[in-house]
C-alpha cells in the first residue's frame, strides 16, 4: 500500500479522533441495547431467566412480555422500557406471509412500547384478535405485522423478527423500525 | 476546525497537537473525554430591549394584573379564563385576522395557552420547548429545549403552560423536572427533581405559582402512581413541602382505602392547575381517578382520588375536600380545578366553587377556610350512572349495573370514560354571568373490568373499554353555557361532525373564543347568545386555551393550534366507530395571533 507523509498524518489525526470520540454510555451497558440476533427471550416475571420456547407462549391469548437475553453471558437487557418484547403465539396458518416471515413456529414478537404515546401494550382482546393498548385505545392486528386495527397509534409497532434455535426463541434481527413514539 | 488547520501543517506541529490534545483530554472530566476542541465563545448576543426592560412579576400583579397582560394560564387566580378587555366586540369580530403565526416545529397536542407579560409572550409546548417570543411582531427572543430521556414515560406528552413569578419562567418538564428558567435569556436558573419518572410520574400541568412557592403535581395515574401536590420555594427551587393525594395509613382520609397496600399505587394523578384563593391561603386542585381503575381492586371510598382537594399553600395542610364520586370504576378523573366564583342560591350570595366534572355533573360548591359544601349537583349531559344525588352531601347512589368490575362488564355507561369535559377549562364572564363549557355529548362506553399487577412504570389499569354512540345522536361536540345564579342552562352550539376539545376564553367585548373542533377553527361566539360571530381555519386542530392581551394599546387574541393526544384518541375511535366520519386530523403546532385591522 502505498502512503505518503499526508496519509500518514491524516491516519494518525483520524486515530487521535477516534480515540476521542466518546462511546455512548448506553453502547456501553448491555442491558439498555437494543435486542440483537442471537438473544434469547425471557419473560418479565422470571427471576430464573429460563429462555422461552413456543410452547411456554398461550396460543391466541394475552401475550407474553418479555426481556431479551444476550445469549453468552445472560445480561437481560431491562435497561431500558423501551426494549420490552410482547409475544403472541398464533396458528401460522392465519398469520400474513410477511409477518410469518418474521415468526417462528407461529410466535410472532412486536415492541410492547405503543406508537402513540410510549404506554405499554400488553392486552388482547380475544374477540376481535388484536393487541390493545389500554391507555388511548389503540389496536394493533398480531397477524399482519402490527398494522394499526384502530385508535390514535400512527403507525405499527415494530416487529423483532424471530427464529428457533434448539427449541428456544432467538431473536433473527432488529427491530424492523424505530422504537418509541413521536414527539 | 482548529484540527483541520494544523493537519496541513508540519510534522512537528502535528506532533505537538497530538500531545497538546492528549494532555488537555486527559485532564478533562470523563464525560468530556474525547469531545472535540471547543470553539471559544462568541460574544453573547444582545438581550433585546425588551427583555432588558422585562417587568418582573411580582405577587401583586398576580393577585391584581393589568387588564393588558396574561400571566398565568387562566389569567386569575380564580380560573376565569376571562379578559376584561373590549376593543374586539361582538360587531367587529368578524373582522379579526392573522397578526402572525409561528411555528413551533414539533408534533403531538399543544395544550399551552400563550402568556404575555408587558409585551412578551411565553409559549410551552410539548417536547419540553419553551419559546419567548414579542408578542407584537412574532419575533422569536429565545427558545428553551431540555431533552426529554429516549425511555421517558411521558403517556401524555405534552405541556399545560408556564408559570411567571419575578424575573423566572417556571416550566414542568414531563420526565417530572421542575425547571425555573431566566425570563430575559431562557436560561437554566435550577431544577428540581420532583418524582422517579422511571415508576409511572410524569408532569404536564402548568406549575402554579403564590405566595413564594412553585406548586406542582404529577401525572401517572394510569402507572401505579400514589398521587402528590409539591411546593418549591420560587427562588431557590428547595422543596418546602409534599401532600399526597392519597393518605398513608393512619393518615386523615386512610379509612377510605383497604388494608393492604393499594394505597401506595393509589391513583388520585394532578393533571391540571390548581385554582386558588388568596384570602384563604387555598389551592383547590382536581384529583385524578384511583388505580387501577376498577375500584373493585382497592375497596372503598378511596379519598381524596376524583375529588376536589383544598390545600393550604403555606404549609400543604389539606382544610377540606368534595369527593365527587367515591371508589371510581370509570375512569373519570376530575381534573379540573373548580373555578372560584360568588353565586346566588336561594336568596344569599355562595362563596363559589363550580367544577364541570368528567363524570357528567355540573357541581356548584361553597368554599371556606376550611370545609367544602355541596350545594347542588347537575348532569350537563347524558349520564346513567347516578340515580340521585344525596341532597346534603351530593353524594351519588350508583347504579350497580352501571359499575364495571373485575372480570364484569358494564354496558352503556354515559359519559364515556373521556367525561362529559376532559382537561380543557371552561371560563367564565362576569358580565354575562355565564360559565362556557366545551361538552362532548351522546359518548358512552362499555368497560369490562380485570386483574392488573404492579410493575414500576408500566400501566396499571385493568380494563378495555369499547366506545358507543348514544342511539339517535346527531351530534357530540357542543359548546354550552350556564347562567351561575340560576343554576340553569341558556344555550348551547352543537358541532355536527365534530367533537370538541376546546379550552374557553371569556372576554369584556361580549366574546368566547374556543377551537376544540376536527375542522381546525378557532371559534368566536356572542357570549350572550351563542351565535357564531366568526371562524377562522388554521394549520391544526386547537385544543390549547386562547388568551387576550395589549400591545401599544391593541387587543390581541392569541392561542396554539396543535392537535394530538386525547382528542386524536377519540377522533380515531369514532372514525372506526362511524366507519369513515372523523378523519385524521392534521398534526403538527404553531402558535396564532389575531388582531381587528
Amino acid at each position: 500500500m502505498l502512503t505518503n507523509r499526508r496519509t500518514v498524518l491524516q491516519s494518525a489525526a483520524g486515530v487521535v479522533l477516534a480515540w476521542m470520540t466518546p462511546v455512548p454510555l448506553a453502547a456501553q451497558d448491555a442491558r439498555a441495547s437494543r435486542p440483537a440476533a442471537g438473544d434469547l427471550l425471557v419473560s418479565t416475571g422470571d427471576t430464573t431467566f429460563t429462555p422461552l420456547t413456543p410452547d411456554d407462549i398461550p396460543m391466541d391469548d394475552t401475550p407474553t412480555i418479555a426481556w431479551c437475553m444476550t445469549p453468552n453471558d445472560r445480561v437481560v437487557r431491562n435497561g431500558s422500557r423501551l426494549n420490552r418484547v410482547l409475544l403472541v403465539r398464533l396458528d401460522p396458518e392465519t398469520i400474513s406471509e410477511a409477518t410469518r416471515a418474521l415468526s417462528a413456529n407461529g410466535v410472532v414478537a412486536y415492541s410492547a412500547i405503543c406508537t402513540h404515546s410510549g404506554c405499554d401494550v400488553g392486552s388482547w382482546l380475544p374477540d376481535e384478535q388484536v393487541l390493545y393498548c389500554e391507555c388511548h385505545e389503540s389496536k394493533f392486528d398480531p397477524r399482519d405485522a402490527a398494522r394499526v386495527a384502530d385508535g390514535p397509534a400512527p403507525r405499527s409497532l415494530p416487529a423483532l423478527p424471530l427464529t428457533l434455535v434448539d427449541g428456544r426463541l432467538v431473536v433473527a434481527g432488529p427491530f424492523t423500525s424505530r422504537v418509541g413514539f413521536e414527539g | 476546525m482548529r484540527l483541520r488547520v494544523n493537519m496541513t501543517c508540519t510534522r512537528r506541529s502535528f506532533t505537538a497537537l497530538v500531545f497538546t490534545t492528549v494532555g488537555l483530554t486527559i485532564a478533562l472530566p470523563a464525560a468530556q473525554r474525547g469531545a472535540p476542541p471547543p470553539v471559544p465563545p462568541g460574544p453573547p448576543l444582545p438581550t433585546p430591549a425588551i427583555l432588558q426592560a422585562y417587568q418582573p412579576v411580582t405577587a401583586e400583579r398576580l393577585l391584581k394584573p393589568s387588564d393588558g397582560d396574561w400571566l398565568m394560564i387562566r389569567r386569575t387566580y380564580d380560573g376565569w379564563g376571562y379578559s376584561p378587555l373590549d376593543q374586539i366586540t361582538t360587531s367587529n369580530a368578524a373582522r379579526l385576522q392573522p397578526v402572525w403565526v409561528f411555528s413551533t416545529g414539533v408534533p403531538n397536542g399543544h395544550e399551552a395557552p400563550p402568556l404575555v407579560n408587558n409585551g412578551v409572550m411565553f409559549v410551552a409546548t410539548p417536547g419540553n420547548q419553551v419559546i419567548a417570543i414579542d408578542a407584537k411582531s412574532g419575533r422569536l427572543l429565545w427558545r428553551y429545549r431540555r431533552p426529554i430521556p429516549e425511555d421517558a414515560v411521558t403517556l401524555h406528552p405534552t405541556s399545560r403552560g408556564v408559570a411567571l413569578y419575578g424575573d423566572k419562567v417556571f416550566v414542568a418538564a414531563n420526565e417530572a423536572v421542575l425547571v425555573a428558567l431566566d425570563a430575559r435569556t431562557g436560561k437554566e436558573v435550577w431544577t428540581a427533581d420532583v418524582a422517579e419518572n422511571q415508576n409511572g410520574y410524569y408532569m404536564s400541568l402548568a406549575p402554579l405559582v403564590a405566595e413564594g412557592r412553585v406548586m406542582v403535581g404529577t401525572s401517572g395515574g394510569e402507572l401505579g402512581i400514589r398521587g402528590f401536590v409539591a411546593a418549591y420555594d420560587a427562588e431557590t427551587g428547595r422543596p418546602v413541602w409534599k401532600t399526597y393525594t392519597v393518605p398513608a395509613p393512619g393518615e386523615p382520609g386512610s379509612e377510605t382505602w383497604p388494608k393492604g397496600n393499594q394505597w401506595k399505587t393509589g391513583g388520585g394523578s394532578i393533571w391540571v392547575t390548581a385554582n386558588y384563593d388568596p384570602d384563604t391561603h387555598l389551592a383547590f386542585w382536581g384529583t385524578g381517578n384511583g388505580g387501577p381503575w376498577m375500584g373493585d381492586q382497592r375497596p372503598g371510598d378511596n379519598l381524596y382520588t376524583s375529588s376536589t382537594v383544598a390545600i393550604d399553600v403555606r404549609t400543604g395542610r389539606i382544610s377540606g375536600h368534595h369527593q365527587y364520586h367515591p371508589n371510581d370504576s370509570w375512569d373519570w378523573d376530575e381534573v379540573s380545578p373548580p373555578i372560584l366564583v360568588d353565586y346566588q342560591r336561594n336568596g344569599r350570595t355562595v362563596k363559589g366553587l363550580i367544577d364541570v366534572a368528567r363524570d357528567g355533573y355540573l357541581w356548584f360548591l361553597e368554599r371556606s377556610a376550611g370545609p367544602i359544601a355541596f350545594v347542588q349537583g347537575v348532569p350537563y349531559v347524558k349520564q346513567n350512572v347516578f340515580r340521585s344525588l344525596d341532597p346534603k352531601t351530593g353524594r351519588p347512589d350508583v347504579d350497580p349495573a352501571r359499575k364495571p368490575g373485575t372480570g364484569k362488564r358494564a354496558d352503556n355507561i354515559c359519559p364515556s370514560h373521556w367525561g362529559g369535559k376532559n382537561w380543557p377549562p371552561i371560563a367564565f364572564s362576569p358580565k354575562t354571568r355565564m360559565i362556557y363549557i366545551p361538552a362532548n355529548e351522546n359518548l358512552c362506553d362499555t368497560i369490562t373490568g380485570a386483574k392488573v399487577a404492579y410493575e414500576p412504570g408500566s400501566r396499571f389499569i385493568g380494563a378495555t373499554t369499547a366506545l358507543l354512540l348514544a342511539p339517535g345522536a346527531d351530534h357530540v361536540g357542543e359548546v354550552q353555557a350556564w347562567n351561575v345564579d340560576t343554576g340553569m342552562r341558556v344555550w348551547t352550539h352543537t358541532y355536527p361532525g365534530s367533537i370538541n376539545w376546546g379550552s374557553m376564553l371569556a372576554t369584556g367585548g361580549g366574546l368566547v373564543f374556543s377551537g376544540g373542533t376536527d375542522d381546525r377553527k378557532l371559534h368566536a361566539f356572542d357570549a350572550a347568545t351563542g351565535a357564531v360571530v366568526w371562524e377562522f381555519p388554521t394549520n391544526s386542530g386547537i385544543i390549547g386555551p386562547a388568551a387576550s392581551y395589549i400591545v401599544d394599546g391593541k387587543q390581541y387574541i392569541a392561542v396554539q393550534s396543535g392537535w394530538g393526544i386525547d382528542s386524536r384518541g377519540m377522533q380515531a375511535r369514532l372514525n372506526t366507530l362511524t366507519r369513515g366520519a372523523y378523519p385524521e386530523v392534521p398534526e403538527g403546532g404553531a402558535i396564532w395571533v389575531f388582531a381587528v385591522p
